[in-house]
Formats: structure tokens, sequence, C-alpha cells
């Protein structure tokens, strides 16, 4: 069986029909906030569920509780704060209660019933989340970048924003009745944000190789710069997944939602949205949603065990590397040859080459999926 | 039951058996757990989960699941 949607209810924000027809026209005539296109999405993960059980944009109880003991206000476990930030002066009309339309591109994209309005301190924000202030920490960055205010409430969806890969975007109550079925009753899930080398690979088979299927589930949107882009990820997976694995053993979906590098914290984050969806796993590698020395290797790993009632297992596996010796990608728990054999992988590295046009040894990266990066002009943010 | 906030949230006062508590607190010896209370909020989330977990049932009707199969189909999914 599938896992249960965090919280215990799957949340559903969308309307159709009539009732979508009438909120539409009504949204024409309220106060309109502009979002930019990390909440848009945001807004399209809330009202499908994504998110759950977030309805909305947290209240100042659920973001202190966040913050100070990554949980929401009733003891379930949260460690990303969903928040929508606004500057004062557009909030100057509005009271708790009111219903503003929140629009994206110029759409109204959906409506949010206020509930509170307050402020909030972005260096304690930064310094729970992310474990420092540093300026080099992309993370930090974005948070400085912020709105002074935040606003909460629930929200109510009036169209998705628009997605390039619409074919490829499942919601979870997609993905749930897709597991179900498939027969699959233990879903591994894969977040990632890279191209896949043969490191990914590997790791991605050897734990499917213990789960009836894999759920291939890349973050596309804001990334820092240097990332692969939104398309090139694409590409690059489709690229492996249609060669080297059984089309039956896996399924492929995109997911938009930012990036924070928040190690630790994001990579429980990461596990309840793919609990969300059903997977019954996560794979948690070295260093996960982490960057440069800001979290140590394991850390997210150790981040796990105060969650016992998290509701998904973390599958921690190794990193890999390529041994000359077992002329395989290994780990150090399966390798018995020295460092001296061991060629790691390094993806700052792959990241050089490819920029250079410069193609990475087949034990690294798969010829078609070096093909697929190398067809984009330009393949990093 | 008092409640205080502390630098990591709310938290009250539970009583538990001293015996109890020694036998804990004899168990938790080099397992990772700092305290008794570090152990026991561990252990209620982990039943408290469980519990909740067996009063919830599917929420999609037949007729939903039918529309997204044929969803998923006209994707390739399936």
């Amino acid at each position: 069986m599938v896992s249960r949607p965090h919280g215990g209810r799957l949340i559903d924000r969308t309307r159709v029909g009539s009732s979508l027809e009438r909120l539409r026209e009504e949204s024409n005539f309220m106060e309109k906030l502009e979002v930019n296109e990390g909440r848009a999405f945001d807004v399209a993960n809330i009202a499908h569920g994504v998110y759950s059980p977030l309805e909305g944009f947290m209240n100042r109880n659920d973001y202190e509780s966040v913050l100070n003991s990554m949980r929401l206000e009733d003891d379930t476990p949260w460690t990303i704060p969903i928040v929508l930030d606004a500057e004062e002066k557009h909030l100057k009309d509005l009271r708790e209660g009111d219903e503003i339309a929140l629009s994206y591109k110029g759409k109204n994209i959906a409506i949010l019933r206020i509930n509170e309005i307050f402020s909030w301190d972005k260096k304690r924000h930064a310094y729970s989340i992310y474990k420092t202030t540093s300026s080099k920490h992309p993370g930090v960055l974005k948070i400085m970048s912020m709105k002074e205010m935040m606003i909460s409430g629930p929200i109510t969806l009036l169209e998705d924003p628009q997605e390039k890969f619409e074919r490829q975007r499942l919601w979870p109550k997609d993905t749930r009745v897709l597991f179900e079925h498939l027969k699959w009753s233990s879903v591994v899930a894969f977040q990632t944000r890279n191209a896949p080398h043969t490191g990914h690979e590997y790791i991605m088979k050897a734990a499917l190789t213990f789960a009836d299927g894999l759920f291939v589930n890349p973050l596309l949107g804001w990334k820092k710069k240097g990332d692969f882009r939104d398309d090139v990820i694409v590409s690059a997976y489709k690229a492996l997944l249609d060669r080297y694995f059984p089309k039956e053993s896996y399924v492929f979906s995109v997911l938009r939602m930012e990036m924070n590098y928040a190690g630790p914290r994001e990579a429980i984050h990461h596990a309840i949205v793919r609990k969300n969806y059903g997977a019954t796993h996560m794979i948690v590698g070295r260093d996960h949603a982490g960057i440069g020395d800001f979290y140590g290797p394991y850390d997210a790993w150790k981040a796990f065990e105060e969650f016992p009632d998290l509701g998904i297992i973390p599958l921690f596996i190794r990193e890999a590397f390529y041994c000359k010796k077992c002329k395989a990608m290994v780990n150090e728990k399966i390798c018995p040859h020295g460092e001296e054999d061991r060629i790691r992988i390094s993806g700052t590295r792959i990241r050089k080459m490819l920029t250079k046009g410069e193609r990475p040894p087949e034990f690294l990266m798969r010829p078609e999926v070096v093909d697929a990066i190398l067809s984009f002009e330009k393949p990093f943010f | 039951m008092k409640k205080k906030l502390g630098p990591k949230g709310r938290y009250t006062t539970v009583s538990i058996p001293v015996t109890l508590y020694e036998r804990i607190k004899n168990l938790i010896n080099d397992t990772g757990f700092s305290s008794v209370s570090q152990f026991v909020i561990y252990v209620l989330r982990e039943i408290a989960s469980n519990m909740e977990e067996e009063k919830i049932s599917s929420s999609l009707t037949d007729e939903e699941k039918n529309e997204i199969i044929e969803r998923l189909k006209k994707l390739g999914y399936i």
C-alpha cells in the first residue's frame, strides 16, 4: 500500500465546473497581489496536495513552530516554511478575513482568504533554516531578497500556472492511483536537481532492486547559478530512463518546487512531499540538498532520527564512485580497494567539462545523456 | 497542566512512575537519546502516528479513479 498523505488527508484546494467559473468571475473584483514564479508554483502545490496538510500559506504560529521545532503547531513534522511575502505598501488596505486574488503574469491563479499579516525577521529565519546567515549561501540570499511582510491563509486554485512539461507533470492524486494500478506496494522516490551521471544511475538501481517501483521526481524551478536548466534535466533523464531502465519499473514526473539548499531540513521536506505522492521510501544520498561545506556529508541522515512519525522510510545510500579494479560503480561498503583505485564523481567537475563542450568519460556519464545535455546551447543557469 | 514556551517550542509536563523513569533512564544509555523526555516524545509520536493512520481511509471514489486512469493512459503512463 502507498504511503498515507502527510497529516492524514490529501488536500484538494481545486474547484471545477460552475463553482470555479463563479470564483474566477469574483476574483476580477478583488484586490490583486502579484506573485513570482516560485510562489505561483507553491500555490499549485498547495492546491493539489503536494504540501498536505497545508491548505494555504502558513500563519505565524505554524511558521514559528517550524522555525523552532521543525513541526507545525499541531506537532506534524514540517521543516521548510511555506510562506507568502509581500510589500507592506500593498497590504495597507487589507484586513484579516479579506479575500484577495493572487495573480501570476497578470492572470488570477488563486484566491487567498487572509488569516494573518505579520512581520518577520529575515536573519533569524535564515539562521533557523540554513544554520548560517552567510551571503555565500544561495538560500540565505534568496531569503534576504524577500519582502518585509508575510501574508497567510487558505487558498483556492483558479488556474494552474503554465507548465512547459505538462505531459510529464503528475499530481499526488494521479501518482497514488497510478501506483495502485501498477500494483506497487513499495515505491522508492528519487529526488534530483541535476542531470544524471552514473552515480545517480547506480543509486536508483540499487534502491529499485528492493522496491516494486521507482518514482523519479526532479525539481524544476529556481536554482543557483551553474545548476542545470529545467529542460536539460528533463531531456537528460529521458535519455537515461528510456534506454537503461525497464519501462515498467519507473514513473518519471517533474515537480515545480524551488531548491533551498537547506541540507538536513530540506531532506525531510523532500521526503514529506514524496510521501504525499504516495512513495513509501525515499533515497537520501550524501550531502542531500546541501551546498559547499555548509553541512556535513551525512547530516541529512542524522536529521531523520528526530522524526519517528514521518511516515516515509529514508533509504540511506552511500556515495557511489567508480573503482578501476572492480571496473564498476560501487560504494565503500562493497568495494575492498583503496582510494588510489577510486574515481570520485564530482558534479562540479562534470559541469565544468560540459561547459567547455567536453564529453565526460562513459564511466561517469552515459553518452546518450551527454548528447542530450550538449544539444542545448546553454545547459546551465 | 503547565505549558511553557522554550527555545525549541511549547512543552507541557506529564507524570510517569519513578520506577518507569529509572527503567527508561537505564535503557537509553548509549542509544543516542540524551534524556528520558526525548525517548518518551519519540515513542509517543510513533504510537500516535500509527493510531492515526489506522483511522484514515481512501478519499477517492471509483469514478474519480477511473477518470484519472483514463488521463494517465492518454499521457502514456499506462
